[in-house]
Parts: C-alpha cells; structure tokens; sequence
C-alpha cells in the first residue's frame, strides 16, 4: 500500500495521525466544485432568472440589498432542493450516463453528507427570505422546496410518466417568490407566469427525454418515450406547447403586460410550435423511432431554454418601460 | 495451473495524490472561509437595511 493509500485508509478509521484525517467518508477527494455540483448550478440559473423578473415586474419597492438577498435565497433554495434530489436518486443516477459522474454515484462525497448539505441550506435559505422580505415569500420558498423533494422526486418521479407535468411546479414557483417579497401578497400576473413555467416544462423535458430516453429506460425512470413511446410523446409536446403559447399570451391578452411583451410572447409563440410540429413531423419508422437522430427535438430543447429567458426578459422590459 | 494475481482497479481514492488531496482540502477550506465572510457581510446589511426601515437605529 503506498502513502497515499495508507493515509486515506488511516483517514477511513478514523485515525488521528492520518495527515489529511477529515471524517470517515469520501469527504477528503471531494472538490469545493463537487460541493458546488450538488446544488446543480446549470438547472439553478434560469429559475433565479424567472424569480428575479418576478421580483422586477412587481408593484412597490424592495430594498436592493433585500432584493439580492431574495434572489440569492432563490437560488440557493434551489440548489439545496437539487443536492436532496441528488441524495435519493443517487442509486439510479448511477445507471445513466448523464448522471453517472455527479459527486455521489461517483463516490467523491458521501451520501449523508449530501443530505445534510442540502437539508441545512435548505433551512438556511427559508430562514433568511423570512427576515430580510417576509412571511408569504418564505413559506411559498418553504413549499417549493417541498413540492421538488416530496413529491416530485420521492413520490412521482419512478411512479407515473406524468412525473414532469406535476412536477414541473415546484421550478415554477420562483417568480411567485420574488413576486412575494416586494409585495407581500399574490395577485394575477405571478399566477400566469407561474402557468407559463408550468406548461413550458413538459415540452421543455419530454424533448430532452426523446434522444435520452435510454438512460431513464436503464434506470426505470417511467418518462414518457418510455412508457407510452416517441410517437405519443411527441403529440403530448405538441400539445403542451399550444397551451403553453396560449397561456403566455394572457398577461397581454388581460392588459397586465404591454405590446413589447405582447409581440415577444407571439413571436417566441410561433417559434415553439413550428418547432413542436418539427418534432411531431420528424423522420421515423414504424415504431416512431426517429432517422434523424432527433435532431428536431434536440433544437426544440435548446429553442425552449432560450423561449423562456427572453420571454420573461421582455416582461420586464415592459413593465419596467411601460 | 496457478491463477494469476488479481489486481483490484484503483479506487477514486488510491487514485489520488496527497498532494492533490492536500490541494482540495485547501480549496474547499477557502471556499468555506468566503462563504462565511459573505453570509456575516450579509446579515450586517440585511439589519442595517431593517433597522434604517423600521427607525430602531440608536
């Protein structure tokens, strides 16, 4: 055994003389960017974004130093809620390659210590929206977390390939937050745009899950290419995406939002569903299997994140123009 | 015949230098040292901010 070996078996008892002796884990080949990988910064970025417009689009003033702070809880909130999720699914992220290399299924930290990362900041970020905004924003911020853990990953995520539809609403709480900290209360405009964040996901997902479908197959994940295959999964994106393009049109459709946001949400409208009927109208054989290499679902899924970052950009734009 | 010695694949942990262990201990006692700095620098203007609002300033 070289040196090496020997001090993180020594670590591994416990022992005091261990040079790097930290804890009787994985902890000691754990990065501070493993840490970080937890909190899963990609999926975190544009749900701060939602929370943030919903935060700017608000009637009133919030403090810029309490602002930051709620948008910082958002985030951090978030990324604890992905570190849980990290922690239960540990077992099946081990099966997909997608996943495989994420810090826990790969060994570089501890589960438990995951769990109580993600439990702790969890804690620490409804905790600190209650004092710097108010009681409604920190418990929506409460019951969004909740949502994600209990009933998205722990109850619907290996049981039903509606999983997304229901689940989605946990990543589609973030500008009822923010909309919550200015002013305290709810009202219509944060109800649609938590619709609109609602009904974009299942399109959003089931086209990632088109082309990934093998992984969540390997790992039982019921997604809906799985369960009820591509063809039928590629009507259901159709379909969401009407009801997702008729839904954001209702903040201008009711005079909550101006023409700027109007003409956004009409735009970005019809570029979602040329892009869902692309999807739907993509090469396949009999089994619905695409030629293509669902190369219409792959652009679809990047065409989504953009959808949704420059439409709730023109929101603000307009409310904060208008 | 005698079986030949079976090698066990090196764990993440056998794969890793001191040196390298010793380097990421350092980064994430540095991130854990900012992260701490920033959340006191927080507090500090989070109450600064709510006692100016509420006019509890000594």
């Amino acid at each position: 055994m070289d040196h090496t070996a020997a001090a993180v078996a020594a670590e591994a008892r416990g022992d005091e003389q261990s040079p790097l002796a930290l804890s009787a884990s994985g902890l000691a080949v754990s990065s501070a960017g493993d840490w970080l990988a937890l909190l899963k910064p990609r999926v975190v970025g544009l749900v701060v974004f939602t929370g943030l417009v919903g935060l700017l689009v608000a009637p009133g003033h919030l403090h810029p130093v309490l602002a930051f702070t709620a948008v910082l809880c958002i985030a951090v909130a978030a990324g604890a809620a992905g570190a849980i999720n990290m922690w239960y699914d540990r077992d099946i992220d081990a099966l997909m390659r997608r996943t495989a290399r994420r810090p826990i299924p790969a060994g570089r930290i501890a589960p438990a210590e995951a769990l109580g990362f993600g439990v702790a900041l969890a804690t620490a970020s409804v905790l600190l929206m209650w004092l710097a905004t108010n009681t409604l924003a920190a418990a929506i911020l409460a019951l969004s977390i909740a949502f994600y853990v209990f009933v998205y990953t722990m109850w619907l995520k290996r049981r039903t390939p509606q999983n997304i539809v229901i689940g989605g609403a946990a990543g589609a709480f973030p500008p009822l937050i923010g909309w919550a900290a200015v002013t305290g209360s709810i009202d219509l405009l944060p109800v649609l745009m938590f619709l609109t964040v609602f009904f974009w996901t299942p399109p959003h997902f089931w086209a990632l899950s088109l082309w990934a479908h093998g992984d969540y197959k390997r790992a039982g994940v019921p997604m809906l290419p799985v369960v009820a295959g591509a063809r039928s999964t590629r009507r259901h994106v159709f379909a969401y995406t009407i009801v997702l393009v008729a839904v954001s049109l209702l903040p201008w459709a009711l005079h909550l939002a101006g023409a700027i946001y109007g003409l956004a949400a009409a735009a970005l409208g019809a570029g979602f569903i040329v892009g869902a009927v692309l999807v739907l109208r993509d090469r396949q054989d009999a089994r619905g299997v695409s030629q293509t290499n669902d190369a219409p679902a792959r652009k679809l899924f990047r065409f989504s994140l953009l959808y949704l970052a420059v439409l709730f950009a023109a929101l603000a734009v307009d409310r904060l123009a208008g | 015949m005698a079986q030949p010695p079976i090698t066990p694949a090196p764990t993440p942990h056998e794969a890793i230098t001191d040196a390298a262990l010793a380097k990421r201990r350092r980064g994430r006692n540095l991130a854990m040292l900012v992260a701490l700095l920033a959340l006191a620098a927080l507090f500090y203007a989070i109450a600064m901010v709510k006692m100016a609002h509420t006019g509890q300033v000594p």
